[in-house]
């Protein structure tokens, strides 16, 4: 049961690799998983490299999106108006398409990396901020309460009682953002293309594309999965070790 | 010590109080009880000052308003902070008046001894029991050694020989402390053998009916005594008539 995915996994490639020269597909339609490998090896540090670009502009944008995210749901959760006044714009944020609105960004702030961190951070912000919020809303009542009881202020229950409460909520959402902060950062480079920061595997993709050189392609596309699937575990396994340091997972 | 004069209180367009007064004197072992919905947890809220009275008024002796830590209250849930220890959670009451650890450990430490929980400070709320969890709360009410204690309905969710357990003990605490106890319960044989006054209220709207004295000796053995069985027998039979009314 353990093995099933991968096994599976292995199955699927051999399958793959078997139709594709039995029925002599050319690489640049449907390349085999073999000649992917060799168009990785043919150039692994400019790939990496281009992978280390992309991962930059996720995590910056990761930072940005779990940063405002907190302010902004510690902002809503302390004051009614602000609640009023920012919630609705954070879901215009989220619902706006980035491909709509990433040239205007591209063109708007100038600097390519600080425009795809920004279109990163847009795609990335709202799990992390809704998730916050929600987790700052659930300490119980009861707690709420004791502490009024015990006449404490504002500050001091948001910072023993609804922040700590809302810690697993934001590991959660923060999860979710890293995911969609490598798809913004990814979106971003597209839309830019060589008028951006043209070093991300984005860019690769595009520039493999056109070169026909459709092995190259497909590798950049696996080693963006294999980043995709590497934070989202990371992000997992982080949040399970902070909770399980504090003792109530 | 203090004194609800008809107190009402009403939530939109249900009444949850109406003329409620009552007197509640030092020392005094109260019991609230009545069927769900009556109001007697709405009562306790405004005794707390958690919330207040639309009408009437809830006054404390000579106009003494109570000061942090002079109310402790337990609810029917522990609620401790998951990811505290048992000490941490009782130390939070001295925390938000501005105590130090340092200065608060000896005071926590006892607090967990006098609920039995001696060498469990370091535990966390999820390695104890139901049992245990809630002895942890009453420590962490008494810990500002409190002048008043309140209770709603706090062992309502254990099991039978816990709860005999937890009432004893609690019966020995307020000998030891000498507060004043407000319990809230629905359990008629719970308000038989732990207060000295039972307060008997009925729902919709919530007043008091009427109020029965125990004339039991408080402690484990009341549970064996006669007096104790006619006690639970006058107050069913007594409860079923104001329901019925």
């Amino acid at each position: 049961m353990k093995y099933a995915p991968t096994l599976f996994g292995v199955a699927v490639l051999i399958a793959w690799e078997a139709a594709v020269r039995i029925a002599q597909v050319p690489s640049y339609l449907v390349p085999g998983p073999l000649a992917i490998v060799a168009a990785f090896l043919a150039d692994p540090s400019g790939l990496l490299a281009s992978l280390a670009s992309t991962l930059l502009v996720t995590f910056a944008a990761l930072f940005v999106a779990a940063s405002l995210g907190v302010v902004l749901a510690v902002a809503i959760a302390s004051s009614r108006l602000l609640a009023a006044a920012i919630q609705p714009w954070a879901v215009v944020l989220q619902v706006t398409p980035i491909v709509a609105i990433a040239p205007l960004i591209i063109v708007w702030v100038g600097n390519p990396f600080a425009a795809l961190v920004v279109c990163a951070t847009i795609v990335a912000f709202f799990p992390v901020f809704a998730n916050t919020a929600a987790g700052l809303a659930s300490a119980p009542a009861e707690l709420v309460d004791l502490f009024r009881l015990y006449g404490a202020g504002r500050i001091a229950t948001l910072r023993l009682l609804r922040l700590p409460a809302a810690l697993p909520y934001f590991l959660a959402g923060l999860r979710i953002s890293g995911g969609l902060a490598l798809v913004g950062a990814v979106v971003a480079e597209f839309v830019a293309g060589s008028g951006g920061f043209a070093s991300g595997l984005a860019y690769r993709i595009l520039e493999a594309g056109y070169r026909l050189q459709i092995p190259r392609m497909f590798a950049a596309l696996v080693l963006l999965s294999l980043a995709g699937i590497a934070i989202n575990f990371g992000l997992g396994a982080f949040a399970a070790m902070v909770i399980r340091r504090r003792g109530d997972g | 010590m203090l004194h609800l004069g008809s107190v009402g209180r009403r939530f939109g367009s249900v009444e949850a109080l109406r003329d409620v007064s009552l007197d509640i004197g030092n020392g005094d072992f109260v019991a609230l009880l009545g069927p769900s919905g009556c109001g007697k947890s709405t009562l306790l809220r405004l005794i707390a000052g958690l919330d207040q009275p639309d009408t009437g008024s809830v006054m404390w002796d000579k106009g003494h308003q109570p000061t942090q830590g002079e109310i402790g209250f337990v609810f029917q849930d522990a609620t401790l902070l998951p990811w505290a220890s048992a000490a941490d959670n009782v130390f939070l009451p001295l925390r938000l008046r501005g105590m130090s650890r340092d200065q608060a450990m000896q005071l926590v430490h006892e607090a967990l001894a006098r609920v039995g929980l001696h060498g469990f400070a370091q535990s966390l709320p999820r390695q104890l029991s139901g049992g245990m969890r809630m002895r942890v709360s009453i420590a962490r009410a008494v810990v500002t050694r409190p002048r008043l204690l309140l209770m709603d309905e706090p062992f309502a969710a254990l099991d039978e020989f816990t709860r005999h357990k937890l009432q004893e003990d609690l019966l020995a605490l307020w000998h030891e402390l000498g507060c004043t106890i407000v319990f809230v319960t629905h359990s008629i044989y719970e308000a038989a053998f732990l207060a000295r006054r039972i307060v008997l209220m009925t729902p919709r709207p919530g007043r008091i009916d009427h109020e029965i004295a125990s004339p039991l000796r408080p402690g484990a053995a009341a549970r064996f005594d006669p007096a104790y069985a006619a006690l639970v027998a006058q107050v069913t039979h007594e409860m079923q008539r104001a329901l019925a009314a």
